[in-house]
Formats: C-alpha cells, structure tokens, sequence
C-alpha cells in the first residue's frame, strides 16, 4: 500500500483507538478527579459493561439493534448498582483512605473476574454491532460502526463537560474536587456527591464498554487493558480535567498508529510506554493539569 | 520392546539415591553445621489395590481457561471409560485435578504438589507453552513423569528431560512444515504471514519459511502482532498486494476481532487465507464477523465437523465426550469445543495404560520403568483409543507425529479437502532424551 | 539493637531451619519458593512501607534478576556464584537509573511512572523473543545448575540444599533489612515518608535517601529472581508482568507495611491461601478476593502492624 492510503489508514485507526481510550478514560477521570482515589477496579467494570452487552443481546429478540439498545440501557444499571453497593459497603468504610482503596479494589478485581468467570464462562464472546455498514475506501474498506464509535464518544464527551461545566450537580462535583473540607463548610453532603460520583463514573464505563465491544469482544480477562489505559489517559491529561483527558486520548491514540508505521509494533509500544513516562516525569502534574497545591 | 530394556538395575538407583542424599546432607551441614539430612525424597509404597493417581494440571483459570474446560471434559470421559474396562493393571485411575492459572509459577508449584503431597504416579494435561517450560524443570527433578497435551515444539526440541513426553498429539513443527506442499500446490507460493510476536509464533515463522522455500515458495511479508493487541486493522498494510496466500495463526480471545478486521479491510477482494485452527478454537464459525471465513482454509488436527462419513472411532470418541457432528457440545449446540486439540487428552491417557501395562506398572518404584516403556513405543494404531488417527512415535525425542487435516469453510461449515500422510511431517530428530539419565 | 528484636528474628531464622526436618517435603518444596519470594516482598517494603513510595513495577527489577541469571548461565558461559552476582549488579544499575528517572515525580505519578517503565521492561523481554523465547521462556537445564564454591560441589536441583540456600538468602536479606531501618538512614527514610519537605528543611538530601531505598529495594527483587531462575530453573515474561509487580505490593500489606517480618509472613499466607484454595475450588482467586477485601476492612496495617499497634509496641 503506498503512502498517503497507508497514513489515512493510520489516521482513521488513530482517531478510533483515540476514541476508545477517552470513552474507557471518561468513568475513571471522573471518579479519580473528584474522589482522588484509584480504583482498580474500574477495568473490570468495563468487562462487565461488556458482558451484560454480550448477555442481554443474546436475551432480547428482535436482531442486534435491539439488544444494543437494551444493553445500552440495562448494563450501565446493574453496573451503577454494584458500583453502589462497593461505595457504601468498601469504600465508605475505609474512608477512602489511597491505600487501602487500591488493595480493596485489587480484591474486587478478582472478585468480578472469578464471578464473571463462573458464571459467564472464559470463552470470547462476540457481540454483532447494531448496524454492519463497510466504507469502501478505493483502497481498504472500513467499518462504519468505527466511526459511529467516534461520534458516541464525541456526544458522551460533550455532554459530560456540559454536566460538569454548566449545571449545579457540575458545581457540587468541581467544589468537591476542588477541597472535600470546604465543600463540607458549604453543607455539601459530601458522602452523597462521592455515592454519585462513584456510581456515574461506573456506569459511564459499563456505557462505553456497550459501545466498543462490537468492534472487539467480550472476555472475562479485557479488563487490564481498558484499565491501563485509562490510568495511561487520566494522568497524562491531568487529574481530573476531561478537556486534558479527552486531548492526551487524541494524542496517545494518533501517535501509537502513526509511530506502528514506522517500527515494529511491539518496539512502537516500548517507544510510546517511555514516552508516558518521560512525560509524567517532566511533568508530574500531567500535559493539561496545574501543579498540586 | 524386550525385557531387559524395561528392568533398572536396583542398585542403580539406590546408589542414586544415596548420593542425593550425600549431597544433601553436605549442604545441610554447610549451611547449619548439620549432620543428618532430612531424607528428602521419600516414596510412598503403594499398594496395588490403590488407584493409580493422576495429577491433571487444568488452565481452569487464566488465559487458557476455554480450553481447559474442554481438557476436562475430555479427560474425564476418558478415564471413565479407561475405569469402567478395568483401569490399569487391574487398578483404577483416580483424576486429581489443579487448577494452574494458566501461569508456569504456579505451575511449577502444582507439579511440586502432584510429585510431594498427592503422590501422584504421573501428572499430565498441560497445554499453553510457557506452563509446560515452567512445570517440566520440576517434573524432571522429583522424577514424576509428565506427559504434556500442548502440541508445543518444546519436548521434541530437546529443551526440557526424560521426564518429559507429548505422545497424544503432533508438534507445532511436524504441523506446519506438512502444511507447505500442499499450499504451495493449492493455494499460492508467496505468503504473507500473521503471527502473534512470541515464541509460538517464532516456532511457525521458522519452520513455515524454511518448508514453503522448500516447495519453490516465497514468505513475503513477516507481520508479528504483540500479544497485547486488540485491534489489527493497522497492520493490514503491510500485507504486499501480490500475496497469494494469508496465512494467519493467531491464539487468545482478540482473534475474533482479527478475522472481523480482516474482512472489513479486504471486503470480497481478498487473497486466500491459510490459517490455524487454534485462533477458533471453541468459537462458533457462525460468530457474527466470521463470515469472511468463507472459502478459506484451516488447519486443524482433527476435524471440529464429523462430516458425511465420520470413522466408526470418531464417532465412539464423540458419544463419550458429549460432544455432536459440528464439534459443539450435546447440551448446548452453541457451545462449540475446542476439537482440534482435546483429544490429545484421550489418547494421552491411552498411552500412559499402555505404557503401565507394558512396565507392569505397580508403584512409584516403578517410575523408571514406565519412562522406558513409554520411550519403547513406535507405532500407535487408530482406533477408540487413538480416533484422531494413527501415529508414530519417536522415543528418543518423546514426540508423537500423526495426520494433520485441512478443511475448507464451506456454509460455515468445514470440511476436510485434504488429510496428509505422516511422512510429510517427519523432520529429523533434534534431540535424544534416552541418553539421559534416569 | 535490643536483644529481643535479635531473638526474635533469629528466632524466626531458626524456626524455618528447623521446619525441615519435621515437615512434610512439599512444605520443604513450598518453603523454599516462599523464601526466595519474601526477599522481593521485604525489599519492596524498604520502598514501600519505610519510605512511603508506592511502586507498581518492580516486576522490571524481579526480572532483571531472573534474566540477568538465566541468560547469564545458558548464553553467557557463567557459573552459578557469578551470575548470581552479575544479576544483582544488574539490578542495581537498572534501579539506579530507572529511580533517578522515575523518583521525579511523586504520588500517583510514580506509581504510573513505575508501571510505564515496568510495561516497557515486559515488552523488551517480548522484543527480544530470539533470546528470551518471549512467553515461553527459558528451561535451564541440570547442568547450567551444578557449581563448585569454596572446592564444596553444589547441585541446585538437590531440593535439601536449595531449601537452605533460600533459607541463607532470606536471612541475609532479613539482617540488611534490619539493620538499614535501624540505621541513621533508616530513620530518614521514614521522616521522609511521614514529611518529606520538613526532612528536606532538616537538611537532609531526600532525593538520596529515596533513591538509596529504591536501589536497595531493586536489588532485593533482583537478587530474588535470580535465585527464582536458578532454583527453579526457568524464566519467562510471565514472570515479568504487571501481576509480578503487584504481589509484593499484596504481601507487603497484608502481612504488615514498614514492620521487617510483615512481607515475610505476607508471602507465605497468601502463597498457602492461593495454594490451599486451589486444592477444593478453581475459584482460588475468589478467596484471595475476598480475604484482601477483609484484610482492608479489618485489618488495614496488615496483620504485623495490628499486632504491633495493638500488643507489640517494640516491633520493628
């Protein structure tokens, strides 16, 4: 393939992984920012988002489009509901003290993976996406539901900001994240903003993974990588800013296409793993954060 | 196989033993100013009404969880049946199964449990590669007889030990370089390879190149793809657009996502694909995305479709498994098995009866014994307890070679359009593991 | 140093020493590869426990140890003795330079600046798949495993003797640790997890004394994978990923975070827990689960450091 078909591929793949990255990333720079706790349990959240997609798809009659739908609607439920019960059941009673969250929620992680194990089973499970549309290219052909991807993410991006930007729950939120003890001096029920932060952030991950797991599959080990990345993702944009967020995606994603022209892959992803490193030591604060008080 | 083959002179071993525990005590006394060794290695005497126990190391969890439920299924079956004509030697086969995590650490420490706290007679079952690597240093050592179900080119290369066998199915080397004639015959001469970037892939780089060159071929593109990745439409370029063939072989949950990318990417104009079975193992060929499967071919050990005129063996195999016609299972059509692989298992199981009974078998003082017979094995003939097919067996490498089939995606279906000889997947020996000592 | 701390662990040493010779062999054989894990975990707790730094990737260092050692023995012509060495001195140059880098940032940053340079050490192993063999890894046969010290023939696949030479190693690793917490540094160490800019004010270089804990730390995971290749006889980048990064980050804490015994017996519950739990269910990772998420709930110092917080002021 010559150069400039082999760069728009490169682009196309770019923007797609970009995509996916932001939508995996939005739950937990949301819940990371405003709690500033890790969850590591976020990933697996995300494979359950992709196995009830998997499961009720297979439940609900009527052709993909259906179970996409139901999915859309049911997964990021139960989801938030079991994000619910960690948050009041876990969290709340370690006192979302940094440490004990991670190891709390490293258990967690093998929790859902051995239940979803048993119950779901270890085999990958494709789901077919709502709509099956090829863009051919005069060179290469592309799926459309990729770029339906793209636009979700967009839509979900723009709304969050809009939630956070513009409405009062928003105000809650960046007053909590801004300094839990003023929040409390302002009658801030702060407990109930981090339950709903909590839950939001999970059933925003449950939401984008309904989204990609047409373009990959359901597998009750997917959650590491979605968690990676998002961690990748939210601390290169800089802690709890989605605009940063959202641009260290677009970047991470363009570049890890663009960089696999070049190398082979597996020496790309040595080169870009550095460069997040590199990044995060030169800038602690990460590409769009402002330095901790 | 003659008698004198099979008995160990006792005083050998004893004297073996001995030193072991010379040295141990000389390094206990380094340590801690010690006199006595602990008298580590202690074998239980069995007695011979005892069941014959049989450590099965299961990916229950882990990557290879999918195939490790099929590997279940399988040997469970068979030692139903191996127990319900008698057992071994009179004595019944008890399965004890652990589960490995599909990791060579707790591997390792799972042949440690079978050899020192089950007291297994032999431990078997292993599939992924890096487990058997990590699991057969310390088979070796505790002297455990392990015999492996994981088609990897790792016994026959001479990397692990006596200790060590696969004879229930053919090495990833015998199966691919008996692929090449007739791809070069059928399908096209300049090949294009996908495969993932670690050492299995590395083993069907190697031995594919060298055997296409071989037919008058060409590999014209290398494509590795690191394990970690999820998405593959990126690396589709790199496939020249004078490839006659794409051949892929891919293993771990992303495959669906690789074929769904590959036909997004090519639409109907696309070069035939060669690939291996083991990226479709339990996945339905209906799958959603699959369809660009059509017309292609695949390798596989033994046909997942009975076809029109499945063998009486196959048939027999199928019945006592649980598994139909199209290679899913009985309870749940849509459940599809990992065909190509399991029954490994069965005819593993096989062998080591065979194998027992030939040493008579009676105890872990035995052990010895039943490497030997095991290594005196030549021919293995098809039947109910081979019904992939005949094999033979080379003692000295501890490897097993049989039949590899071809099958083309014909409705969704396969079916077999070519079934090799042994011959064609004959390599010279590498290795000789009866120089080894017991 | 009070003398009941010197009983104490000594009598610990003791007690593993004398464990041998009652127990069944496979305790023998468990035991050993718990000893050669606990020298990685009481390492990481240097880092982690004393000076407050959470990394997620010292699986680089394990394997840096591992490799080093590998390679070492079956491409490198080395012997045991002097792979061993070279392996440790590798790891001490990799976590000097990886610390100098990665200990510029801090908090969460560090921890993903680890993960990252782990991430990139795991796809190095993967890179180099000719000599790694990736995934698969590599066997070290028997003979790589025999070496002569002192004119004394040794053979690591006698299991007496590796169970003492685990046992030596892990004492030795106990003493280092012991006697740098209750050092002058030590102490440094911890003002600068409890304040680190009211240490820095003190006069103290911090950034030194940081990355002192994080060599040290890197070259206990070093030495440990090492001794993991030798003795078991085999390497690969399983052993490399980021699971490997994050069980002594477990160990640590459930036995006891900053308390010298803690990873020790952190190692050896969960080890016996995962390998007790597999024996009547698969769901061994439901178990392990389950008792981290207790552990946190009821037990957030770890078991030593309740111990300690509650009845054993003294531990150390």
């Amino acid at each position: 393939m010559s150069f400039f078909p082999h760069l728009l591929l490169a682009l196309l793949e770019g923007t797609v992984a970009a995509a996916v990255l932001a939508l995996s990333a939005l739950g937990l720079s949301l819940v990371f920012g405003v709690m500033r706790i890790v969850n590591v349990a976020h990933g697996e959240f995300f494979m359950l988002g992709a196995m009830l997609a998997w499961w009720i798809a297979k439940m609900v009659p009527g052709g993909p489009l259906a179970g996409f739908l139901a999915a859309l609607m049911l997964a990021p439920a139960l989801v938030g509901l079991l994000a619910f019960a960690t948050e009041r059941l876990l969290l709340r009673r370690i006192g979302y003290d940094p440490e004990a969250t991670i190891v709390a929620t490293i258990g967690l992680m093998f929790v859902i993976q051995q239940l979803a194990l048993s119950v779901f089973g270890a085999d990958a499970k494709p789901v077919a996406a709502p709509f099956t549309y090829r863009i051919a290219f005069p060179w290469f052909g592309f799926s459309g539901y990729k770029l339906f991807v793209v636009a979700a993410s967009v839509a979900l991006l723009l709304g969050a900001w809009w939630v956070l930007a513009r409405t009062r729950f928003g105000l809650i939120m960046r007053v909590t994240q801004f300094d839990r003890e003023t929040a409390t001096a302002f009658g801030i029920p702060v407990n109930q903003v981090y339950a709903a932060v909590f839950v939001i952030g999970a059933a925003l991950v449950a939401v984008s993974a309904v989204l990609i797991v047409p373009i990959q599959q359901a597998h009750y080990l997917m959650g590491l990588d979605p968690l990676l990345m998002s961690f990748i993702v939210v601390i290169i944009g800089g802690l709890g800013s989605i605009r940063g967020s959202v641009l260290a995606a677009l970047i991470i994603g363009l570049a890890d296409g663009v960089i696999s022209m070049f190398f082979t892959p597996t020496l790309a992803s040595i080169i870009a793993t550095l460069a997040v490193a590199l990044v995060l030591v030169v800038r602690p604060q990460g590409l769009f954060g402002v330095p901790a008080r | 196989m003659t008698d004198t083959r099979l008995i160990v002179p006792e005083k050998k071993r004893i004297s073996r033993r001995s030193a072991l525990k010379l040295a141990g005590t000389g390094a206990a006394s380094l340590m801690g100013g010690l006199a006595a060794g602990p008298g580590f290695v202690r074998y239980a005497q069995a007695q011979s009404s005892e069941p014959i126990r049989v450590g099965f190391q299961v990916h229950r969890t882990g990557i290879g969880a999918a195939y490790g439920r099929w590997y279940e299924q399988t040997t469970n079956a068979a030692v139903k049946l191996i127990n319900e004509q008698g057992g071994i030697n009179g004595r019944q086969i008890e399965i004890i199964a652990e589960d490995d995590a599909t990791d060579p650490g707790r591997g390792a420490e799972v042949v440690e449990k079978f050899a020192t706290q089950h007291k297994c007679d032999v431990a078997f079952g292993t599939l992924f590669s890096h487990v058997v690597m990590g699991s057969a240093p310390r088979a070796g050592e505790l002297k455990l007889p392990y015999y492996v179900v994981s088609e990897g080119h790792h016994v026959a290369s001479g990397a692990l030990n006596r200790y060590t066998f696969q004879p229930g199915i053919t090495d990833v080397k015998s199966q691919v370089i008996s692929m090449a004639p007739w791809i070069a015959k059928n399908v096209g001469k300049k090949v294009a390879m996908i495969f993932p970037d670690f050492a299995f892939g590395y083993d069907h780089r190697d031995y594919f190149s060298a055997a296409i060159k071989a037919q008058g071929g060409e590999v014209n593109a290398l494509i590795p793809i690191p394990p970690t990745e999820t998405s593959f439409t990126r690396y589709f370029p790199q496939i020249p657009a004078d490839t006659e063939v794409i051949y892929h072989v891919m293993v771990g949950p992303a495959v669906l996502t690789f074929v769904k990318e590959l036909g997004e990417h090519f639409g109907s104009q696309h070069p035939p694909l060669f690939g291996f079975i083991d990226s479709l193992e339990a996945v339905d060929l209906k799958s959603p995305g699959l369809e660009f499967l059509e017309g292609s071919y695949l390798w596989e050990a033994y046909p997942r479709f009975a076809g029109a005129s499945p063998t009486a063996a196959d048939t027999f195999y199928r019945g006592k498994v649980g598994v139909d016609a199209n290679g899913a299972s009985v309870a749940d059509p849509a459940d599809i098995s990992t065909y190509s692989h399991m029954f490994g298992c069965w005819e593993t199981l096989y062998i080591i009866k065979q194998a027992m009974e030939a040493a008579g078998y009676q105890g872990a003082g035995d052990k010895a014994k039943l490497i030997e017979a095991t290594e005196a094995i030549t021919t293995i003939p098809e039947g109910n307890e081979h019904p992939q097919g005949d094999k033979i067996f080379n003692g000295k490498i501890h490897q097993s070679f049989g039949h590899q089939n071809i099958t083309q995606v014909k409705n969704g279906v396969g079916e077999v359009v070519y079934r090799t000889t042994i011959e064609e997947g004959l390599y010279e020996p590498e290795a000789d593991y009866t120089k080894m000592p017991l | 140093m009070s003398v009941r701390i010197i009983l104490l662990h000594a009598g610990v040493i003791l007690a593993l020493f004398l464990m041998q010779f009652l127990a069944s062999d496979y305790v023998v054989l468990t035991f050993t590869r718990i000893m050669v894990l606990a020298i990685y975990a009481l390492g990481y707790n240097i880092l982690f426990g004393y000076t407050g730094l959470l990394s997620l990737g010292h699986a680089m260092f394990f394997a840096t140890g591992l490799y080093g050692a590998a390679l070492g023995v079956t491409r490198f012509g080395l012997g045991v003795p002097e792979a061993m060495l070279v392996a440790i001195g590798l790891g001490i140059i990799v976590s000097t330079v990886i610390g100098a880098v990665s200990l510029r940032a801090s908090g969460v940053a560090f921890m993903i600046v680890t993960l990252m340079f782990s991430q990139a050490a795991f796809l190095t192993v993967l890179y180099f798949g000719d000599y790694t063999r990736g995934d698969e890894g590599i066997v070290i046969s028997d003979e790589f495993r025999r070496f002569s010290l002192f004119g004394l023939e040794a053979d690591l696949a006698n299991p007496v003797l590796r169970y003492n030479l685990a046992l030596a190693f892990l004492a030795l690793a106990v003493a280092v640790t012991l006697a740098v917490i209750r050092s002058r540094a030590g102490h440094v160490l911890v003002a600068i997890r409890e304040n680190e800019s009211r240490t820095a004010m003190l006069g103290y270089d911090t950034a030194r004394y940081k990355l002192l804990a994080f060599v040290l730390s890197g070259a206990f995971a070093a030495f440990s994978g090492a001794s993991y290749a030798l003795m078991f006889a085999y390497a690969g980048s399983t052993l490399a990923s980021i699971q490997y990064s994050i069980h002594p980050l477990l160990w640590t804490l459930l036995g006891g975070a900053a308390t010298v015994l803690g990873p020790v017996l952190g190692t050896a519950l969960m080890f016996l827990l995962v390998d007790f739990a597999s024996g009547f269910t698969s769901a061994s990772l439901l178990v392990v689960g389950v008792a981290l998420i207790l552990l946190v709930l009821f037990f957030p110092k770890g078991i030593l450091g309740t111990l300690r917080q509650r009845y054993l002021p003294w531990l150390p």
